[in-house]
């Protein structure tokens, strides 16, 4: 027993040390951004961990799909039929509307719409940073995830990928407080910008005049400025306004349309000029 | 016997599988802050393996499973841990309850200035919800205290 005699540094240095190297890599990776490619390596090498941490949610949701009754497969069959159906159906009348619109937009000399290619991706964890709202999903850079790409579930925009790792990729919500989308009014087209607040179930909406024309119960499309998140996508409706006069703008409150706090699969987005999607979407159609 | 050798690693393994795994959101709140009592445990016990260095290093595994600014948890992690390594012959002769008081001051040391830092280099405010941690931690140590000194024991760490 020699714990008088530690080898190493005398431990005030030690601390020193460890604090100084700390805030420079605080400063290095938050303000200059140091880590851009070093962080992918890092992502992968701890990826174990995350795997090995999802491990015994996996295998809980494993069993649990074993034992699912007969009639409730049925049932589930029934409906996913029936939506299927529905969809399809839909689905008719959207290459009839999308060749419309690229043929008018043509007349407009208006740059044709591009298409996306999509990708189901499955939740892998959620942070439990209470700091910021994040989530990990199961593709990564050998699925072709990029950094600042669109992340949807089937209800709206969800937020953008933050960091990608070589098999799971990590997913800013729109709900952090460090995260602002660009979007606009459905009704008339207010351009807005809507940032996270913190809290998974709203959004804040700032430098709103007292004079713009919303109203609670709006739906807010994002705009495709930015050049992040395509045009057109569902991101919230606003659920309050408070117009007092004596503060500088109007306090609008949002919700977010997706379901931030129970999400299970989502869709990553790719745009792209090419019709393959079209001839895809053809091709889904029942003849 | 390797298994000797590598089960102070694999405690803290094991405590960042523990932070990192996925829970309801409920639960998610209340969850303790299980690297941080390992590596206090271990810094108790044996403060001259485990100790400001170790923590750091922890702390940047740490700040990379969580998605933060690198650097944000070590710096926490260093400091923390550095208080318990100080005064460890003291803490030390504490009984476990009064340990856990010591750890309940720790932890919220270590929420604080994580909070702290974040709040320099984000906008984030400030809600009393971030102190559960605390309160799950000092519930949780004589637990732990009573698992790892049974593992110290057994495997004649020293």
């Amino acid at each position: 027993m020699n714990l008088m005699f530690s080898s190493g540094p005398f431990l005030p240095n030690r601390l020193v040390l460890s604090l100084l190297l700390s805030v420079a890599l605080i400063l290095f990776d938050h303000k200059l951004d140091g880590f851009g490619t070093t962080r992918v390596y890092l992502n992968s090498l701890v990826s174990p961990l995350q795997y090995l941490a999802n491990l015994p949610g996996q295998l809980l949701n494993t069993s649990a799909n074993r034992f699912v009754s007969h009639e409730r497969l049925f049932n589930d069959n029934a409906k996913l039929t029936h939506d299927a159906m529905v969809m399809n159906g839909q689905l008719q009348r959207l290459i009839f509307l999308q060749e419309e619109n690229d043929r008018l937009r043509s007349l407009l000399n208006s740059p044709v719409q591009d298409n996306t290619r999509k990708v189901v991706a499955e939740l892998m964890a959620v942070d439990n940073n209470p700091y910021s709202h994040q989530i990990v999903i199961n593709k990564g850079a050998i699925n072709g995830v990029f950094e600042g790409q669109p992340v949807l579930d089937d209800k709206g925009i969800v937020g953008q990928i933050m960091q990608v790792s070589s098999t799971n990729s990590r997913v800013l919500l729109i709900a952090d407080v460090t995260h602002a989308i660009p979007v606009r009014v459905a009704r008339n087209n207010v351009r807005l910008i809507v940032s996270g607040s913190g809290s998974l179930d709203e959004l804040l909406i700032q430098h709103v005049a007292h004079s713009s024309a919303l109203e609670t119960g709006d739906i807010l499309l994002s705009s495709g400025l930015g050049n992040i998140f395509p045009e057109g996508y569902p991101v919230a409706t606003i659920v309050s306004i408070i117009r007092d006069e004596s503060r500088p703008f109007s306090q609008v409150r949002a919700k977010p349309i997706a379901q931030l706090d129970r999400l299970k699969y989502l869709l990553l987005l790719w745009s792209e000029r090419t019709s393959e999607d079209k001839q895809a979407v053809k091709e889904m159609i029942p003849k | 016997m390797s298994f000797r050798n590598y089960s102070i690693a694999l405690s803290i393994v094991i405590a960042l599988v523990l932070q990192i795994m996925p829970m309801p959101a409920i639960a998610d709140l209340y969850r303790p802050d299980w690297v941080l009592l390992v590596l206090s445990y271990w810094t108790l016990a044996l403060p001259n393996r485990v100790n400001v260095g170790v923590a750091f290093f922890t702390g940047l595994i740490l700040d990379i499973l969580l998605g933060t600014s690198i650097g944000v948890h070590s710096f926490a992690m260093c400091l923390c841990i550095y208080v318990l390594a100080a005064n460890y012959k003291r803490f030390r002769n504490y009984s476990v309850w009064q340990q856990s008081m010591i750890i309940g001051i720790i932890t919220a040391l270590y929420n604080l200035v994580i909070f702290w830092v974040q709040h320099l280099i984000t906008d984030i405010y400030f809600l009393l919800d971030y102190l559960w941690p605390v309160l799950s931690s000092m519930v949780i140590w004589p637990w732990l205290f009573w698992l790892l000194r049974k593992i110290r024991r057994q495997l004649r760490l020293n």
